[in-house]
């Protein structure tokens, strides 16, 4: 796997706007970002209503899936290119369900709607309409996504990766700092896990790092290229962002997300948790 | 730079002030706010912590902690950076001036 088959540049995004084949989806964690000004031709995506079950805590069902992207337009065989603000963390997150469902092709803008902003790019404000189509997903592929009795099985075992910053990472926080503090019942992280703040993957126009400097990250960090992996977070976003770099980037094996992320791990009874930085 | 507390800031309802350390702030170029500019809050060793992107009118804010704080501006009319070190919780407020 190279780069070049899951990342695409802004250049080459601009030059491939409303080019038959290709849908561009924007999904941001401000749900009304896209209103304000989008990348012309792309769709909109919401990832609290769209990209998790609105009853249940979960993502959507392998039907829920291939209604929303039947309903978005989105063909089987399409180029899909996912983009969105706060350095792609929910566009990642939505290529995470894609792979899931099985999407074949899919790739992520590299620096998203920061880069196109800061560099002055085409916003516009005009939506799209694009004709439903019969999208179908394939079943769940369940090799890159954690459960909570595996990431407890993995604790000791497996490269526990945990993406928060520091502070959240040593319990001294509960959420990040652009949120009200709440959620899990307790603070602190998995015993075992280290702690890469998906932050250091990205450059400061949201780009990703090189493969040079991302191996060299891990490896710092105590990341062992011989284990299996498991990504967290707080509620599943930043570490697919993690997750992308581990598999899609870098090549490693077997690299799972774990969804159910710190709101569903400081949450369960009964469990080891451990405190302070590392 | 931080004068009395400026009550037009909005805060989330509910947010309690005596347990919530907020830092609030605008970012301006040439004394004129800078709306959509990225800032990001970087806690004491420089770390990354969150991100943020100021309104039209310019203004952004984070829920923190005490302690050190840098919060970075990133815009097309340029980047800046201010410090904030809060001692306890409530409203806590900057300027942060790109060029």
């Amino acid at each position: 796997m190279s780069r070049e088959d899951v990342l695409v540049t802004a250049d080459w995004a601009e030059k491939n706007l409303g080019t038959e084949g290709i849908v561009f989806l924007e999904v941001d964690e401000d749900t009304t970002a896209y209103d304000g000004g989008h990348l012309p031709g792309a769709v909109k995506i919401n990832w609290t209503t769209e990209l998790q079950d609105e009853v249940r805590r979960d993502i959507p069902t392998q039907e829920q899936f291939s209604a929303l992207l039947s309903a978005k337009g989105v063909k089987n065989d399409d180029l899909v290119i996912l983009y969105g603000g706060n350095n792609n963390w929910f566009a990642a997150y939505a290529y995470w369900e894609f792979k899931l469902y099985g999407h074949e092709n899919v790739k992520l803008l590299d620096g998203g709607r920061k880069k196109w902003e800061l560099d002055g790019r085409t916003l516009t404000t005009e939506v799209p309409s694009r004709e439903a189509t019969t999208y179908s997903a394939k079943p769940a592929d369940d090799s890159i996504r954690a459960k909570r009795d595996e990431v407890v099985d993995a604790i000791g075992n497996k490269n526990l990766v945990d993406v928060r910053s520091p502070d959240e990472f040593s319990g001294k926080i509960l959420a990040p700092a652009h949120l009200p503090q709440e959620q899990s019942q307790r603070p602190g992280h998995i015993p075992s896990a280290i702690n890469i703040p998906w932050s250091k993957a990205a450059n400061e126009d949201g780009t990703f790092k090189s493969d040079e400097d991302l191996t060299a990250l891990y490896g710092e960090a105590g990341f062992d290229a011989g284990k299996s992996t498991i990504a967290y977070c707080r509620i599943g976003e930043r570490s697919s962002h993690t997750w992308f770099v581990l598999r899609e980037l870098l090549g490693h094996d077997d690299v799972k997300n774990y969804d159910g992320s710190w709101t569903e791990y400081g949450s369960l009874i009964g469990v080891p948790i451990e405190l302070g930085a590392r | 730079m931080c004068g009395a507390p400026d009550q037009a800031v909005a805060l989330p309802a509910g947010t309690d002030l005596t347990k919530e350390t907020v830092l609030a702030g605008r970012v301006v170029a040439d004394g004129s706010p800078v709306g959509g500019a990225f800032v990001r809050l970087l806690d004491g060793t420089g770390e990354f912590t969150a991100e943020v992107v100021s309104s039209a009118s310019g203004d952004f804010r984070f829920f923190a902690a005490p302690g050190t704080w840098t919060v970075r501006a990133l815009s097309r009319r340029g980047n800046g950076e201010s410090v904030l070190t809060p001692e306890a919780p409530g409203l806590h407020q900057t300027e942060i001036a790109v060029a």
